[in-house]
């Protein structure tokens, strides 16, 4: 396989006297969706926060594209290539679905924003990626928090994103929704961006995942390939051994 | 599992209904101030219809009421929608008209310096609040509650100090003549009112000094300062990058930092264009009085924030509209005026400032929901 667009070598990280990490390593690869997994308070938060430019880690290096990079603020990443979808803070609900996608790029014509191109784009990517609108007027508002998370990474590809972080992007989504979302994961790996997804349900990890890679206190359990590991043990590992499988005989393999 | 699942998106469209042609009427944020302006003149007209109110004069009369709103609207506007307030505008009114007075009459500067100087230190103060604002997050509504009182203070202490009085006259003798002055103060087209009066659309003095002369001598120029800030500030709003940086510095702050917006640099710029609309309005009555008074502007900022509001915005930020707020403050200048046409008790003027106050809130929320689909 090619070789990775970022890696992250033994990242470590210390909030005064906490470790939120203790050297974490992470690739992702063009074409690929390669998840992190971790209960709360694992450090994904963290980890992404440092591959996006928001926290400057402890030590450990940061490679983008073969070369050390730092990043000093998330502009830093995002001209870099690295987008991030947050999972709540991905769109403005008042404005609509044209501003939102364009929002601090707006395309001018002279003094004025050129909205016949800003509308005509927004609909043509909003509907590669499945999604018709009524109008690009419409604000976002009115869209369901599946259709939000889409617009969120419709535009990072737009503007040229080679890897696409995603922050929890199904953990507030019902199961439609999530299946659309997870749909847009897919159709954006193919079109070959390197894809971070995050989350703590194992299930959604594996309806799109290539690579799983599991966070526990701040260290990397391990990366394992598709079809290497069943989500028994994933869940496993997430949740750091035996209580969870104590847990689950008493639940009947629910979790 | 990703395979066999339909393409995404698209399909929860048979839930959602076809929006009608009310419902999209509704979400328009000029849509209050649309049917109050209506409301408010079929109103007058008919209760104030043969009082004159509709005369020329009587049109000057709530067109000048109006515009005065208007010009403190545009900027209470715009800050509004980058999502923060300014209480220091009528505190910020009679800071700079003493200003303006202290400089160009007091310590003898060209007027045109004069006014330069007082658009300086206003704006800068508008900057002081953003950054103060901005750097503290503090809600703007303290800050600038500060303000209000801060500025007030010195407009108060410091012609008190220097002169022993809190008015200041002779403005118009010290600024005869003075170019920058004169855009402030002079009527416009006036050749166009004298050929009306020559065609009898509009009365003339019949005696006295001016006999002959058309009782409306011209656009004053506080009305076409008022149309030039609604204009501008529309377009900046509505149709610039800048403008939809503004709307997403009030719709949510942190998810406009995330794509790169410059949130602080947009609120700041807000709170330096509310003082500058300040300015313009200080400039504007300190010119067509003749006099500057340290009690000058006491309640403008309420009365800017109601135009606002009647105009459809959000007082929560992100959404709003400038022509709105210009509707508002015609609403405001043609029921104040039209009240004393109509020979009402003029302390009738505040109850219905606070009915229609509420009204607007109830109206704008309600809005609020349809757009964002909360329930």
């Amino acid at each position: 396989m090619s070789d990775p667009i970022v890696k992250m070598v033994d990242i470590k990280k210390h909030f005064g006297p906490v470790i939120a990490l203790n050297g974490v390593s992470f690739d992702v690869k063009a074409g690929e969706c390669h998840c992190l997994l971790g209960d709360n308070g694992a450090g994904k938060s963290t980890f992404i926060k440092t591959m996006s430019g928001v926290h400057k880690p402890t030590s450990g290096e940061i490679m983008f594209e073969g070369k050390t990079m730092n990043f000093n603020s998330p502009r830093d990443a995002m001209e870099a290539g690295i987008a991030t979808v947050y999972q709540d803070l991905a769109m403005i609900p008042l404005m609509s679905v044209t501003r939102n996608f364009w929002m601090g790029r707006e395309p001018k014509k002279g003094l004025f924003i050129d909205f016949d191109k800003a509308n005509s784009t927004t609909m043509s990517e909003m509907k590669k990626m499945g999604i018709n609108l009524r109008s690009p007027d419409q604000a976002v508002g009115t869209l369901s928090g599946g259709e939000r998370q889409t617009v969120a990474i419709a535009r990072a590809v737009y503007f040229g994103a080679k890897v696409l972080i995603l922050d929890e992007p199904t953990s507030a989504l019902g199961v439609r929704q999530t299946s659309n979302v997870l749909a847009t994961v897919d159709r954006v790996r193919k079109a070959g961006i390197g894809v971070v997804f995050i989350t703590h349900n194992v299930r959604h990890a594996m309806a799109v995942g290539d690579r799983f890679t599991v966070l526990n206190r701040g260290q990397t359990l391990g990366t394992a390939a598709r079809g290497e590991i069943t989500p028994e043990e994933l869940q496993d590992l997430m949740a750091g051994g035996q209580e969870m499988a104590q847990l689950e005989g008493s639940l009947g393999g629910t979790v | 599992m990703s395979e066999t699942q339909p393409a995404a998106g698209g399909q929860d469209d048979e839930r959602i209904k076809e929006i009608g042609g009310l419902r999209q009427w509704l979400i328009r944020p000029e849509l209050g101030g649309i049917v109050g302006v209506i409301t408010v003149f079929i109103f007058f007209g008919i209760l104030a219809g043969d009082s004159g109110m509709f005369n020329p004069q009587g049109i000057l009369n709530w067109s000048q009421v109006s515009a005065q709103f208007m010009i403190i609207a545009v900027g209470a506007c715009m800050l509004m929608v980058a999502g923060e307030f300014d209480l220091s505008v009528g505190s910020m009114i009679g800071f700079a008209g003493i200003s303006i007075a202290m400089f160009g009459v007091v310590w003898g500067f060209p007027m045109w310096i004069a006014i330069l100087i007082t658009f300086v230190i206003c704006i800068g103060i508008g900057a002081i609040n953003g950054l103060i604002v901005v750097r503290t997050g503090l809600p703007s509504f303290i800050v600038t509650l500060a303000f209000l009182f801060i500025l007030r203070g010195f407009t108060i202490f410091i012609p008190q100090t220097v002169e022993s009085r809190t008015i200041i006259g002779g403005i118009e003798d010290a600024a005869e003549g003075d170019w920058l002055a004169s855009i402030f103060s002079a009527d416009i087209m006036q050749w166009l009112f004298v050929k009306f009066a020559d065609w009898g659309w509009i009365e003339t003095f019949t005696r006295g000094t001016r006999e002959g002369e058309p009782v409306v001598t011209g656009i004053p120029m506080l009305i076409v300062w008022a149309l030039i800030l609604v204009v501008v500030g529309h377009t900046i709003l509505t149709r610039t990058r800048y403008g939809n940086w503004i709307f997403a510095a009030g719709g949510d702050a942190q998810a406009a930092r995330y794509v790169g917006v410059p949130v602080d640099r947009v609120k700041i710029s807000m709170f330096m264009v509310t003082a500058f609309c300040s300015t313009i309005f200080a400039c504007c009555q300190v010119f067509e009085f003749g006099t500057a008074a340290a009690d000058r502007g006491i309640l403008k900022e309420f009365e800017a924030i109601i135009a606002v509001v009647i105009g459809g915005a959000l007082l929560t930020g992100g959404y709003g509209s400038v022509v709105g707020a210009a509707l508002g403050a015609i609403i405001f200048g043609v029921v104040q005026q039209g009240l004393f046409f109509a020979g009402v008790e003029n302390s009738l003027f505040r109850v219905f400032l606070g009915v229609i106050l509420l009204f607007a809130v109830i109206l704008n929320t309600y809005v609020r929901r349809i757009i964002t689909g909360e329930r």
